[in-house]
């Protein structure tokens, strides 16, 4: 048996395996640079309309990172930090409604699942669909929402608008004030991100 | 192999909210703890709480006649002390109030200062100082002397030291001092030290027990003078806050006829446990004079 030729053989395609993998190495650790965009400063508005009474408040400090690699989008929301007209209201709210003493934070955890329709390397409007799970009030579930992301020079902002019912939350509304409060609240996002480094 | 070399981290939605947590937790933010009493007077008194900036809040509170005297006067429905007030916020620190009472024909006006918050990651307490003047306004009984407009005064100074242990449980501690710019006789203390206790219990999302009392200390500067008002016993309350909407009822039992400072620390002549009890209430109801600037 000739064994000089086969051990010959051999030695060349682990060459070859050693110098793909380099290269591939090499690209991924520099595409994967510009991947994760965050904001602190986020906005996250709800508001809830019935005949007798306008409920809105603002909570301008949320905290958000999106990851344009996997479409992986999440929030991290203070219930304190949303801001009522009326400070009784703003006190009903946390002490009453969402027990924020509780539960402090609502967070949502969620993906892109357009991801491929979106370049994040080009500016321009996108429409997107998420999808993921809300957790308020000690109550986790599911919604999913169409909203907008735009791609401005180099920045993102991520706009969208969803309804949700308290009830699915356990947020119970007290039958004295039953025609003030109405069950579906309309959640409007409006965050606008920068790349993090 | 290739794996470990790809991406040199994958950030999953989980990695991603961790980052977030760790990041909130570097900023450090006081989270102050808010509603500790439903509303700013825990029953005749004061409690820590201060009525928002640019908020009008409007009290009535009544206090029936006392229980034992019996089914002619209705166990006291027939009788009647009141008080009327309105309580404003300046600012988140101060808040400012006057009122007018039946009983000694009184008019109120006091001012409340939160000086400590008590927050998570910070002090463990909230203090606050009220500040009230009295004015009887009864004629005078003798008008064959001089009378001065300043006898008609009383001043009250208190410290509020409270602290929310839980939702369900809130205390507080009220040091006062009582001035009188004159007194009875020679016997009689201008001045009066106390220290009141009370707190609550939350009993649903809407309804606390409430309890308030004010123990007079026998602490006296001037030689041959009380420490107390002769035939004076200490103020004690128990009672409930029922919450709904904009307003707070507050429905108790006391054996104080008035709602003043002075009158309720100082010159309470009900024994509770023998049945000189009022049975009362306040309502307080909030308007919303200057809404808060939306950013």
């Amino acid at each position: 048996m000739d064994h000089s030729r086969n051990s010959k053989q051999l030695k060349q395609p682990n060459m070859k395996k050693s110098i793909v993998i380099l290269l591939l190495s090499v690209i991924s650790i520099t595409s994967g640079a510009q991947s994760l965009y965050m904001t602190k400063a986020g906005k996250v508005s709800f508001n809830s309309r019935s005949s007798v009474e306008k409920i809105e408040a603002d909570n301008n400090e949320v905290s958000s990172v999106i990851n344009t690699q996997t479409g992986d989008m999440v929030f991290a929301i203070l219930l304190k930090s949303f801001h009522f007209d009326r400070a009784l209201m703003e006190e009903h709210f946390n002490e009453n409604y969402v027990e924020s003493d509780k539960f402090p934070k609502s967070t949502f955890k969620g993906k892109i699942s357009n991801l491929s329709a979106i370049n994040f390397t080009k500016d321009g409007n996108y429409p997107a669909v998420v999808e993921g799970d809300l957790t308020m009030h000690g109550v986790t579930k599911k919604v999913s929402s169409n909203g907008t992301l735009t791609v401005k020079a180099g920045k993102i902002a991520a706009y969208a608008k969803f309804s949700v019912k308290l009830k699915d939350f356990d947020i119970s509304i007290p039958s004295l004030v039953a025609d003030k409060i109405s069950q579906d609240i309309d959640i409007i996002v409006d965050c606008k991100y920068d790349p993090k480094s | 192999m290739l794996l470990s070399f790809a991406l040199p981290r994958i950030y999953a939605q989980d990695d991603l909210m961790k980052m977030l947590d760790d990041d909130s937790k570097k900023t450090k933010k006081k989270n102050y703890a808010t509603a500790t009493f439903k509303t700013s007077r825990l029953i005749n008194g004061h409690s820590i709480e201060n009525v928002a900036p640019g908020v009008l809040d409007l009290k009535i509170s009544h206090r029936f006649g006392m229980l034992n005297r019996g089914a002619y006067e209705l166990f006291g429905l027939d009788q009647a002390s009141m008080r009327i007030g309105l309580d404003y916020g300046i600012s988140k620190r101060l808040m400012v109030g006057a009122g007018r009472s039946t009983y000694q024909k009184q008019y109120d006006a006091f001012a409340k200062f939160k000086i400590l918050r008590q927050a998570q990651g910070g002090s463990p307490i909230s203090v606050s100082a009220v500040s009230t003047v009295m004015l009887k306004t009864l004629k005078w009984d003798n008008l064959s002397i001089k009378n001065y407009y300043t006898s008609r005064l009383s001043f009250a100074h208190q410290l509020i030291i409270a602290r929310k242990f839980s939702d369900g449980l809130s205390l507080q501690l009220m040091p006062s001092f009582v001035h009188y710019n004159i007194a009875k006789n020679v016997t009689e203390p201008n001045d009066i030290f106390a220290l009141g206790g009370g707190g609550r219990i939350k009993l649903n999302k809407r309804l606390s027990f409430n309890v308030e009392y004010y123990h007079v200390l026998p602490i006296s500067f001037v030689a041959g003078e009380n420490y107390r008002i002769a035939g004076t016993k200490n103020s004690l309350s128990v009672g409930f806050d029922i919450e709904t909407g904009g307003h707070v009822f507050q429905l108790h039992f006391t054996n104080s006829t008035g709602m003043t400072e002075k009158t309720f620390i100082t010159e309470t002549t009900g024994d509770f446990f023998k049945g000189d009890v009022h049975f009362g209430f306040n309502v307080s109801r909030v308007f919303t004079i200057k809404t808060k600037k939306k950013k």
